[in-house]
């Protein structure tokens, strides 16, 4: 180790006679020397001045002259530069560098939302921000220079989940944005949304919680109360993003998947995952694409058919034909409502009606498995009877964790869940393997309790790894876990002077 | 189309300039109380839709939870409506309307579900001067529930379940006004006269139009120590004045007195008179509204008929300057900025 004293404080006094400035430029000056001692371009440092301080400029020059002027002193007084020294390299490639949460709002323009209805709330506030954004230049209409589309912020998240479910009802596309808290106030209205099937998207971005929780420390923590948002037996779909590029891809499909299924779609993001800068693979859109507005009928559709059930299931698909209001003079028409009605959305109290509605919403539900997202697999190197599942942020972390393992001599086969309902995959899988372990950001398992609720699997089956401390989990601490459970196995720690550092994490 | 009228007609068999009768307007039997105010309301909502000659797919039907939520199943059945949950349909209707500026937005709601669980909503659907027409079906009580009072009640009156009620009563017109309502109006269900006229007027004004129809329920609230019964209501009205609805294009045939009459023509041409005004009420000035409420309530007198109009009225989607085309008509080619743009969009995060 090798220590370097600064006479940064005397370069300060020399240079500047006002007791602020004194102070202020000490950091800048030191960054000049770090450039010299390790070799930085200071071309690039220079250009992230002017960043730094655009709209400022008066500042830019006195900040660029404290950074020379300490980079000068260190050239004239030390050996420069030091052994170890800093490169250009460029493995990112095409990637780009973009919060989820820009991608979510992104997406839901490239997905043809025409309304954001909301209420503020972190983690979640910048999607609504970027959508805006973006908005203001991509939704212009150039003929009138009015808007191709409508924000409202709401008066709470009751109205605004409610907003969106009266404007997807209208046939238009509609999402809100929100986190835990919203998610608790939505649920009354979810559940309509899931019996009288109206498309509907809900943007949630996970925090800390219970109640105010953390509510600036990240979480995978509202897993199922969105799975199963609403009293009665409801359930509803869920997409798992990882990165920035699946949070675009799956906003925009959110849109195609809530109008194809006529029932909610909730994607779940997190803090982490949102309101974090994360390399990305570039976004990526297919103009020959089309938008799948799902089973509507026109005016001549109307006139065409014979009758007209809003849910009657024609296609036994379990998916029904739907009309927008105003579509035709006289046929078509009905009422939705939230109570229990026959395949005529004529409101009856018959038990057999009500049952056969409840079955085929189920039935829906196996539909539903065909068109969301499927699992990806990351396969160990060699035949294993271990299994680990993880979803949403938890991937980086959980693929680095298993290449220490398997350094270590232990193979462990990977999957990653992208949506509730779980695909067959996903059953076929936790099936294959004597243990699985499933990683998520929470306490109370919610991923395994939803797995073991779905598939009927024993509590010996899955293992739970988790981290809920508000911070996103470490590679180091989903190996610890997992070793833990590994009959036989010790836990040695990685690098003995890391793990002594780290200690106190993973709880 | 031209119609050879019959020289003798039953009158639910008039067609209206759409060639539609008076019962294709209606809906399902009615499964309310015999004799609860609400079925009259309904029934004023089907004659004033009729004599409009509205398209029925032109109207969608909004409404909460309640007895009186229940009604969108009983009036324009060709129309879609929309059973929400209790106090938010002021939150559904703002959301279809503004995936659909085009459609006229009829809602329906009670005085549990306006000034109890909705009053937020109710309040928030105002300030945003929302285009749709706001009835309220007020009884005083919770009917669906069984007679509770609710926070329309007035002080001291009695529902059947016997108590005083111990607190002040919401005034809807009032808190409307002090929102900044552009088209606020009271009248009773027994007064289909008033009331109908009432709904055309609210259909026509282009923002947020609220009708307090007060409504007995004869079944828990119709008692003799009520505020909201039948025989109160009839005995302690007032009347701000006659209002006249012609439609556009229509000739005005009667006169009135010059002087007497105010005459407001409505953005799609069609003109409300309003004559016989109140004392001290000018219907265009907020503050004598507001004034001429709380004389009347001190006074022990409900006052009924047209209180204040905006005629300035300038909705949502003026505010948010949003396109005159429906959002829910855009395409993709309005709404897809394409590959191209998210290259760019792409190259300036790198
Ligand atoms: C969240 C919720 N809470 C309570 C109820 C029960 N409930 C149904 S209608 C109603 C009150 C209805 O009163 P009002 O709106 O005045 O309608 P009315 O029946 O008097 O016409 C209540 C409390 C409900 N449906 N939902
Ligand atoms: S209970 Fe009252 S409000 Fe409900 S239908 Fe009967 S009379 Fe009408
Ligand atoms: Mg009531």
């Amino acid at each position: 180790m090798e220590i370097i004293g600064l006479p940064l404080t005397r370069i300060c006094n020399r240079e500047y006679n006002d007791p602020r400035q004194r102070q202020l430029f000490k950091n800048v000056i030191y960054v000049g020397a770090l450039a010299a001692l390790l070799d930085i371009d200071m071309g690039v440092i220079t250009e992230l001045v002017g960043d730094q301080f655009k709209g400022k400029e008066k500042l830019v020059a006195p900040n660029i002259h404290a950074l020379e002027l300490g980079h000068q002193y260190t050239l004239e007084n030390f050996d420069c530069p030091l052994s170890i020294r800093v490169e250009h390299r460029d493995l990112v490639g095409d990637r780009i560098l973009i919060d989820g949460n820009s991608a979510i709002g992104l997406g839901a323009i490239y997905g043809g939302a025409t309304l954001a209805a909301w209420y503020p709330i972190t983690p979640s506030t910048s999607v609504v921000d970027a959508f805006e954004k973006y908005c203001k230049r991509l939704r212009i209409d150039p003929g009138s220079g009015r808007k191709n589309y409508a924000i409202v912020q709401a008066e709470d998240e009751l109205a605004a989940i409610g907003m969106v479910i009266g404007a997807s009802w209208n046939g238009a596309r509609a999402f809100t944005a929100t986190s835990g808290p919203g998610i608790s106030l939505m649920s009354e209205f979810l559940g309509l949304a899931y019996f009288a099937e109206i498309p509907t998207v809900v943007m949630d971005v996970q925090r800390a919680g219970p109640s105010t929780g953390m509510p600036t420390r990240t979480q995978q923590s509202d897993v199922l109360s969105s799975a199963y948002a609403s009293h009665g037996d409801t359930k509803h779909v869920l997409l798992f993003p990882s990165t920035p590029r699946e949070c675009f891809d799956m906003a925009a499909d959110a849109f195609d998947l809530a109008e194809r299924l006529q029932t909610p779609i909730i994607l779940m993001s997190d803090l982490d995952l949102g309101m974090n800068d994360n390399m990305s693979e570039p976004l990526h859109w297919d103009d020959d694409r089309e938008y799948d507005r799902g089973k509507v009928l026109s005016a001549e559709d109307l006139d065409d058919m014979e009758e007209f059930g809003r849910y009657l299931d024609v296609d036994k698909d379990a998916i029904c034909y739907r009309t927008y209001p105003g579509t035709h003079p006289t046929k078509g028409a009905f009422l939705t409502r939230g109570s229990s009605h026959d395949e005529y959305a004529t409101y009856t109290e018959s038990g057999e009606a009500y049952e056969r509605n409840m079955h085929r919403l189920m039935a829906k539900w196996e539909t539903a498995k065909q068109y969301v997202p499927g699992p990806i697999m990351t396969p160990a190197a060699r035949e294993t009877g271990y299994g680990v599942i993880f979803f949403g942020t938890s991937e980086a972390s959980s693929l680095e964790a298993l290449d220490y393992l398997a350094e270590e001599g232990i193979a462990i086969d990977a999957m990653r869940v992208r949506a509730f309902p779980f695909n067959d995959e996903v059953e076929q899988f936790i099936d294959a393997h004597e243990r699985t372990f499933v990683i998520e950001q929470n306490r109370d398992s919610q991923l395994r309790t939803l797995l073991m609720a779905e598939f009927e699997f024993g509590p010996d089956k899955l293992k739970s790894v988790l981290c809920f401390d508000g911070t996103p989990i470490s590679a180091r601490n989903i190996r610890k876990q997992i070793l833990k459970k590994i009959p036989g196995s010790n836990v040695t720690p990685l690098r003995r002077e890391t793990a002594r550092l780290s200690s106190g994490e993973g709880s | 189309m031209s119609y050879i009228n019959p020289t003798f007609r039953h009158p639910e068999l008039a067609v209206n300039d759409l060639g539609y009768t008076k019962a294709d307007y209606e809906g399902s039997l009615s499964t309310l109380c015999a004799g609860c105010g609400h079925d009259s309301i309904s029934g004023a909502i089907v004659k004033a839709v009729h004599e409009m000659s509205i398209e029925p797919h032109k109207i969608a039907k909004i409404s909460g939870i309640g007895c009186s939520s229940k009604t969108p199943n009983y009036f324009l059945g060709k129309s879609h409506g929309f059973n929400s949950v209790h106090g938010r349909m002021p939150s559904v209707a703002t959301g279809a309307n503004m995936a659909n500026r085009d459609l006229i937005y009829l809602a329906v709601s009670g005085d549990g579900d306006t000034a109890s669980i909705g009053l937020g909503q109710f309040t928030h659907a105002i300030r945003r001067n929302l285009n749709m027409v706001y009835i309220v079906m007020n009884n005083g009580c919770y009917g669906l529930t069984k007679g509770q009072d609710s926070a329309t009640a007035d002080e001291g009156s009695r529902s059947k379940k016997g108590d005083p009620n111990p607190f002040t009563a919401i005034d809807l017109c009032a808190t409307a006004l002090q929102i900044g309502a552009g088209f606020v109006a009271r009248s009773f269900s027994g007064d289909r006269e008033q009331l109908v006229p009432l709904i055309k007027a609210a259909i026509t004004h282009q923002g947020f139009a609220l009708i307090d129809v007060i409504s007995p329920c004869v079944t828990f609230n119709n008692t003799e120590a009520s505020t909201k019964s039948y025989e109160f209501v009839r005995a302690h009205s007032e009347a701000t004045g006659t209002l006249d609805f012609v439609p556009m294009r229509q000739e005005i045939t009667a006169s009135y007195h010059p002087g007497t009459s105010n005459e407001v023509t409505m953005h799609d041409g069609s003109v409300i008179h309003l004559h016989k005004l109140t004392e001290g009420l000018d219907p265009f000035d907020r503050a004598s509204a507001m004034n001429v409420i709380e004389q009347h309530r001190q006074q022990g007198q409900i006052l009924t008929g047209l209180i204040f109009m905006d005629r300035d009225s300038r909705d949502l989607h003026e505010a948010l300057d949003t396109v005159t085309r429906p959002l829910n008509q855009l395409g993709p080619e309005d709404l897809c900025p394409g590959s191209k743009v998210l290259e760019n969009i792409n190259a300036s995060l790198r």
